[in-house]
């Protein structure tokens, strides 16, 4: 079990250091998941593929970095590097069919859920070929055929909707179909949404209601600038305001891409069987700031340094490596791979047009009226018109 | 065809969403005490017994969660109608109604709708005081991306409803607890109403009155006023005000050549202000004056009777903007 020092630290007992809790693992009622070990068997082709797509992210995220200063992406633009076994982990964790949603360092997230990179390149390019035409930019990814519900810019925003997703799920299985429910819905939030009223909001709804949805905190130790223990209480153990919801809490590595699955695999299992809730502090850092304007003054050099030996890259690197999985040849091969993936997706984005002056006034409302032209499906999911389903009626068809 | 009945606002409004549940199982209905109080209203009065725990859903005092829930249910592809006991109360459900809701489609490149329905109380109901009186339309009004219905009677409220729960864009659907009493002629036989058509409930020649909501009721009693000064009225009932059915109102004002416009939200960068500014734009040679309006005083709402009554637009103040407006003080 690997120890790290975590920002995390703090809360009631009010350490000298904001550094000094030694973390990992799922602890709470490990038993109580019942679910076999034999679950949780991770194949070398797993293990394998959530190092490449860890590869792809980090790529493509010091690329945005690097469009960022050339101007080519505009706004806001947090990069998930760092965090990248939490976005990978979790979603081999879940089925492709089960929701989810997350906050406004999303790349990461859309990647990992199958977005194909040049939309999420475009998108941030303000370029038609984007995955929201160009409409969104780098908060709002958003991908349907993936099951990826955004994308979300206000801090806590999502965690309603986390709830309502799974709630809707929930209601489709069972009131509408008539089975039990079938999937679970995994809503992302940083650890500064915890101190947002909606958070607390949609985990008392979660609780009551028997919501199947994970809240997993992406706990990087900082609210932007804001060491944890200096905005949170508790700090020191999150999973405590999950049991004052009567949500079971769990605490996971987030640097290591095969704890996160094993854990979240039990976690989101459990979810699935008892149609309930779960919270997840889950521990990680980011390498880089908030965002690309951010000197990172509020933290040390040493600090940084201890995480980078902890990379999620790093370990599993070495992990692939000692297992004879992976070769100094193999791993240069499949960096190449990236780069060409990520240089193919700016490419193909440079090219994308930007958005006809049309889209001014698309896609605000399904049904045309006004100025408003109706809407439909970005290029990326074919570009066709909404379907009759969600169009609203004709009411003089109706009426007469 | 047999006599219509009369039925209460109140009715209305469950009719139209017991109507459509039937019809739909997407369609569902929580808020603030509508399962087993019934209603804080009695509006969702023998829901519950229909249709089950599952599908009327009383949540906690908790508006931004559960409007967020319901957000996060319509992107799913369900047919959510929340009820807020007031619109007062969505102020503190402000980002998921405006920030979500609205923006939704838009942001997703139109990858994810928002069919949800938000309904409730709206404006003064009666000595509430500062906090509990908000006619939201002037704040709301101003933000794209959401549709805005303001019945101002049950025929309309039931007609509107109906069309705002089949829809499949975000509807705010704005009510009155001093209306929801108030009995009018319903067909049995199912009927929709279309958004954004406005409705001439009196023909007259002299002046254009425009307004929605509880208003109405006030406009047409100064419109009878009027006539027994020989000031013939028209009185229209713009019924949404997004969409804004323009046209009507034009066609009106060209015809009267005077226009006053009642609005029970705050003057100041409001829907009435809206109105007025594209009639003067739409009729600035057919106008003999500039268009009068009668607002809420630019104050908090008081609780005093007599300072909540002289607060509120009415049929005084009303006439005293036509015969203005008419030149015939």
């Amino acid at each position: 079990m690997t120890s790290l020092s975590h920002p995390t630290a703090g809360g009631t007992s009010a350490p000298a250091s904001p550094h000094s809790v030694v973390h990992t693992k799922v602890y709470g009622d490990a038993e109580h998941l019942q679910v076999p070990a034999a679950a949780t068997h991770v194949s070398s082709e797993q293990m394998l593929d959530w190092f490449k797509q860890m590869l792809l992210i980090r790529e493509f995220e010091l690329r945005c970095m690097q469009a960022y200063q050339e101007k080519k992406i505009g706004g806001f633009c947090h990069v998930y590097i760092g965090q990248e076994a939490v976005a990978v982990g979790c979603t081999a964790a879940v089925q492709h069919k089960d929701p989810i949603v997350t906050a406004y360092r999303d790349h990461g997230h859309a990647l990992a859920r199958g977005m194909d990179p040049k939309h999420c390149m475009a998108e941030m390019f303000g370029r038609i070929g984007g995955c929201a035409k160009g409409k969104g930019g780098s908060m709002h990814m958003f991908d349907r055929d993936n099951n990826l519900y955004g994308g979300h810019g206000i801090v806590g925003a999502q965690t309603p909707l986390g709830a309502g997703l799974a709630f809707g799920c929930k209601y489709m299985d069972e009131v509408i179909d008539g089975k039990p429910n079938s999937r679970v819905s995994l809503c992302f939030l940083g650890d500064g949404a915890l101190n947002q009223g909606a958070f607390h909001e949609a985990m008392n709804l979660a609780g009551l209601f028997d919501i199947p949805v994970i809240y997993v905190v992406e706990n990087n130790g900082y609210s932007m600038g804001t060491a944890i223990a200096r905005g949170t209480t508790m700090a020191h153990s999150l999973i405590t305001k999950a049991a004052g919801y009567g949500i079971d809490g769990y605490v996971v590595d987030g640097m290591d891409v095969v704890g996160v699955y094993a854990d979240m695999k039990r976690i989101a299992d459990k979810c699935r069987a008892t149609s309930r809730p779960a919270f997840v502090d889950m521990r990680t850092y980011r390498y880089k700031g908030h965002s690309m304007s951010d000197p990172r003054k509020y933290r040390t050099k040493e600090e940084e340094e201890v995480f980078e030996t902890h990379d999620p890259i790093g370990r599993l690197e070495a992990r692939l490596k000692t297992a004879g999985l992976l070769t100094d040849d193999s791993l240069k091969a499949m960096q190449k791979a990236v780069r060409d993936t990520v240089r193919d997706a700016i490419t193909w984005s440079d090219e994308s047009p930007i958005p006809p002056m049309a889209e001014l006034y698309h896609d605000v409302f399904v049904e045309p009226w006004g100025p408003y032209t109706g809407s439909s499906q970005p290029a990326m999911n074919g570009g066709t018109a909404n379907p009759p389903s969600m169009r609203t009626i004709d009411t003089k068809e109706e009426l007469s | 065809m047999s006599a219509v009945r009369e039925i209460e606002y109140r009715d209305a409004l469950r009719e139209a969403m017991s109507e459509e549940m039937r019809r739909d199982k997407r369609v569902f209905l929580l808020g603030e005490e509508v399962a087993e109080y019934n209603g804080a209203y009695k509006i969702s009065r023998g829901m519950l017994e229909e249709f089950g725990a599952r599908r009327v859903i009383d949540t906690p005092i908790s508006e931004s969660g559960f409007a967020g829930l319901a957000i996060g249910a319509a992107m799913m592809g369900l047919k959510p109608v929340v009820e807020f006991m007031s619109w007062s109360f969505s102020l503190v459900a402000a980002d998921p109604i405006l920030n979500n809701a609205p923006k939704m489609l838009y942001m997703s490149g139109g990858q994810f709708g928002c069919p949800v329905v938000f309904r409730g109380n709206d404006g003064a109901g009666g000595q509430l005081g500062s906090t509990h009186s908000w006619c939201v339309e002037g704040l709301f009004s101003n933000v794209p991306g959401i549709k805005i219905a303001i019945p101002s009677n049950p025929y309309d409220a039931k007609g509107l409803l109906k069309t705002a729960i089949r829809g499949s864009d975000p509807v705010f659907f704005l009510e009155s607890e001093r209306m929801l009493g108030n009995k009018g002629e319903v067909p049995e036989e199912e009927y929709l109403i279309p958004f954004g058509q406005a409705k001439v409930i009196r023909s007259g020649t002299d002046c254009t009155l425009a307004s929605w909501g509880r208003p109405v009721h006030f406009c047409m009693e100064a419109a009878e006023e009027m006539q027994k000064l020989g000031i013939s009225c028209e009185v229209i009932d713009l019924r949404t005000v997004r969409p804004l059915d323009i046209g009507t109102v034009v066609r009106s004002v060209k015809k009267t050549g005077a226009c006053v416009v009642v609005d029970q939200s705050w003057s100041f960068g409001s829907p009435g202000s809206e109105l007025a500014s594209q009639v003067h734009r739409h009729c600035f040679d057919d106008l003999d004056n500039y268009v009068h309006r009668v607002h809420s005083a630019d104050v908090p709402t008081p609780y005093a009777t007599n300072l909540e009554q002289e607060y509120l637009p009415n049929a005084r103040k009303i006439a005293e903007a036509v015969r203005s407006a008419t030149y015939n003080l």
